[in-house]
């Protein structure tokens, strides 16, 4: 039994010592760099126009595809769980792709279709006047691509699990289209919706590889620098103020995953009993990391569909 | 325009009067065949044509031409490190974080908890954070003594950071739903506990284990924020993310294009791959 005992410390002793090393020591150093050189670096840090002006450009772009992914995903959800046609499947596990592409390849992808030079379409949108590439809406399409199924994957398995009945009922009883979707659907998967819009927010405000590659990563006067190409940028230029940066994006993440946890405690909470189909099911609400969370149900989610369709 | 559009077709599955099936599911009407056709070409406009475009340009210069920009030494060299490193990444992964899930999951000692959400911290951060958090600590100035920039063990220790979680995840939920009955039933019977988790209990773990793996394997695969900074810049610690950025930098596009679409062609395997996984899971369970 001390036998036991002494391999159970054991055990926890190396994972915690693993936990400490790998993130506990280096978030430790972070915030001591970021608060050693005092409040008035601090401020000029982030308070500098350049900064300013990343913070005014990662606002926008998060906003904007926070917002297209908020209605695509829960449009692609109501079409994939309420609707049979060809194709279904693979629409489904196609939305889930760009979850799992690098981020240098989602932002060449972007390039090459929309690029003013020589893009498949971006040449004609270029001598039209529209610019994409090296300015805004090319950001915020990169951003969009790589957050693009973390709303459609929490709404999914809320509408397979709620059915039909209410809203065939409120058909009868003669409601319109619009008032069955205010009144019946939107309260339903609202708190999945809100979930999905939280892990698409810190996803879309800490993109990296795809926005430095579409943004062309322009300081100066057509700045097209968000928060972490500017926190990347003063790194590698040896400028101060990127642990300043990099610790307010420290702070935002560890807010949302204390948000994503008291929820997940709370679904835990309403499902004590573990399903018994379920591992998936149950990482579905256990899963607080964004991508992971996504990416964990690429494969079960025909598995649900099919659940789905048997009901 | 799609935005409008799109509500529109949300509400619409009751208006069809389509037939429906036992679940309730209808056939597409007017609304929501607009709605479909909205929402593919969104999918496509965003997604499937750029990445048709990657494979397109990698093969510009036909087989030839995508072959010989794969077997460029530098090309090769920056895929082998990266699919040694995500190997590597995948293995360290599955038997930490097997091991970090069965504390998690068994062990209930005070502040497990507050452990439970550190996990998550290095994933969500974005990656370039990350990447600065690694070289705070063991960059040039490193507080602990430890100067790993421009090193091999630094892109592990990376793209460990960023997959800490993966496999944690993975088999958590798989611990937590194991009946223990079978594990009792298996000591009254005399096995050891190392036996035990040998012969009973890992065998159910193993395709939480390796999903888990396999998820590591494919973020190790494309991740480029989080290990460019404690790259140094050098070439011995170019991976092939880094090796595309540089290309793109020179507007290299096919040679670019090229390496995207093996890694592109790396996702997709694993998508599938994770797919035979879970049905396999599914089946046995």
């Amino acid at each position: 039994m001390g036998d036991r005992r002494s391999t159970r410390l054991g055990l926890r002793v190396v994972a915690l010592l693993y936990v400490a090393v790998l993130v506990l020591v280096p978030l430790v150093v972070v915030t001591w760099k970021t608060v050693r050189p005092g409040p008035a670096a601090f401020w000029s840090a982030i308070s500098s126009d350049q900064a300013v002006t990343a913070f005014r450009l990662t606002a926008e772009i998060a906003l904007a595809s926070v917002a297209l992914n908020a209605v695509f995903g829960v449009g692609l959800g109501l079409l994939i769980t309420r609707y049979r046609f060809p194709g279904r499947r693979l629409l489904s596990a196609l939305a889930d792709l760009p979850l799992s592409v690098s981020p240098i390849v989602v932002g060449l992808a972007l390039v090459l279709v929309y690029g003013p030079v020589d893009g498949w379409f971006g040449s004609t949108l270029h001598s039209a006047g529209i610019e994409i590439i090296f300015s805004l809406p090319g950001m915020i399409l990169a951003t969009t691509f790589v957050s693009f199924p973390l709303v459609l994957r929490e709404v999914v398995p809320v509408l397979l699990e709620e059915g039909v009945e209410q809203e065939q009922a409120a058909r009868v009883l003669g409601a319109s289209a619009w008032q069955r979707f205010l009144r019946i659907t939107l309260p339903v998967i609202r708190p999945a919706l809100l979930y999905g819009i939280v892990l698409s927010l810190a996803r879309s405000i800490g993109e990296y590889g795809a926005v430095l590659v579409v943004s062309g990563n322009v300081s100066g006067e057509n700045q097209t620098q968000t928060v972490p190409l500017l926190v990347g940028e003063r790194v590698q230029q040896l400028e101060p103020g990127a642990f300043q940066l990099a610790f307010l994006l420290i702070v935002v993440t560890v807010l949302v995953i204390v948000l994503v946890f008291l929820r997940r405690r709370e679904s835990e909470s309403k499902h004590s009993e573990p399903p018994a189909v379920a591992p998936d099911d149950l990482a579905l609400s256990a899963d607080p990391a964004p991508a992971a969370l996504a990416l964990h149900n690429v494969a079960s989610n025909d598995v649900e569909l099919d659940k789905g369709g048997l009901r | 325009m799609s935005t409008v559009v799109e509500p529109a077709t949300a509400a619409s599955p009751a208006r069809s009067r389509a037939a429906r099936d036992a679940s309730g599911a209808a056939r597409l009407g007017a609304g929501s065949g607009l709605g479909l056709g909205v929402a593919v070409l969104w999918l496509s406009l965003l997604v499937l044509i750029p990445l048709a475009a990657v494979v397109a340009r990698g093969f510009t210069g036909g087989w030839s031409g995508f072959w010989d920009n794969i077997t460029d030494p530098n090309a090769v060299r920056a895929l082998r490190l990266t699919v040694t490193t995500s190997l590597l990444v995948a293995a360290i992964n599955a038997v930490m974080g097997t091991l970090l899930a069965w504390v998690l999951v068994r062990d209930p000692f005070p502040g497990r908890r507050l452990v439970d959400v550190i996990i998550d911290i290095p994933f969500a951060l974005p990656t370039i954070v990350a990447g600065l958090v690694l070289l705070a600590v063991y960059g040039t100035d490193s507080p602990v003594g430890i100067h790993l920039l421009g090193t091999q063990r630094a892109i592990v220790l990376g793209l460990l950071f960023v997959t800490l979680p993966f496999a944690v995840r993975s088999v958590q939920p798989v611990l937590m739903a194991l009946d223990r009955e079978v594990e009792q039933a298996a000591a009254c019977l005399g096995a050891s506990p190392f036996t035990t988790f040998r012969r009973v209990v890992l065998p159910l773990l193993l395709p939480a284990i390796a999903s888990g793996a396999t998820l590591a394997f494919a973020r190790a695969m494309g991740e480029y924020g989080s290990v460019l900074l404690i790259s140094g810049g050098l070439s011995r610690t170019k991976v092939s993310s880094m090796y595309a950025y540089q290309k793109i930098e020179n507007f290299d596009f096919p040679a670019a294009a090229a390496t995207a679409t093996v890694l592109l062609a790396v996702s997709l395997l694993v998508i599938v791959g994770l797919d035979l996984l879970q049905r396999a899971a599914a089946r046995r369970g």
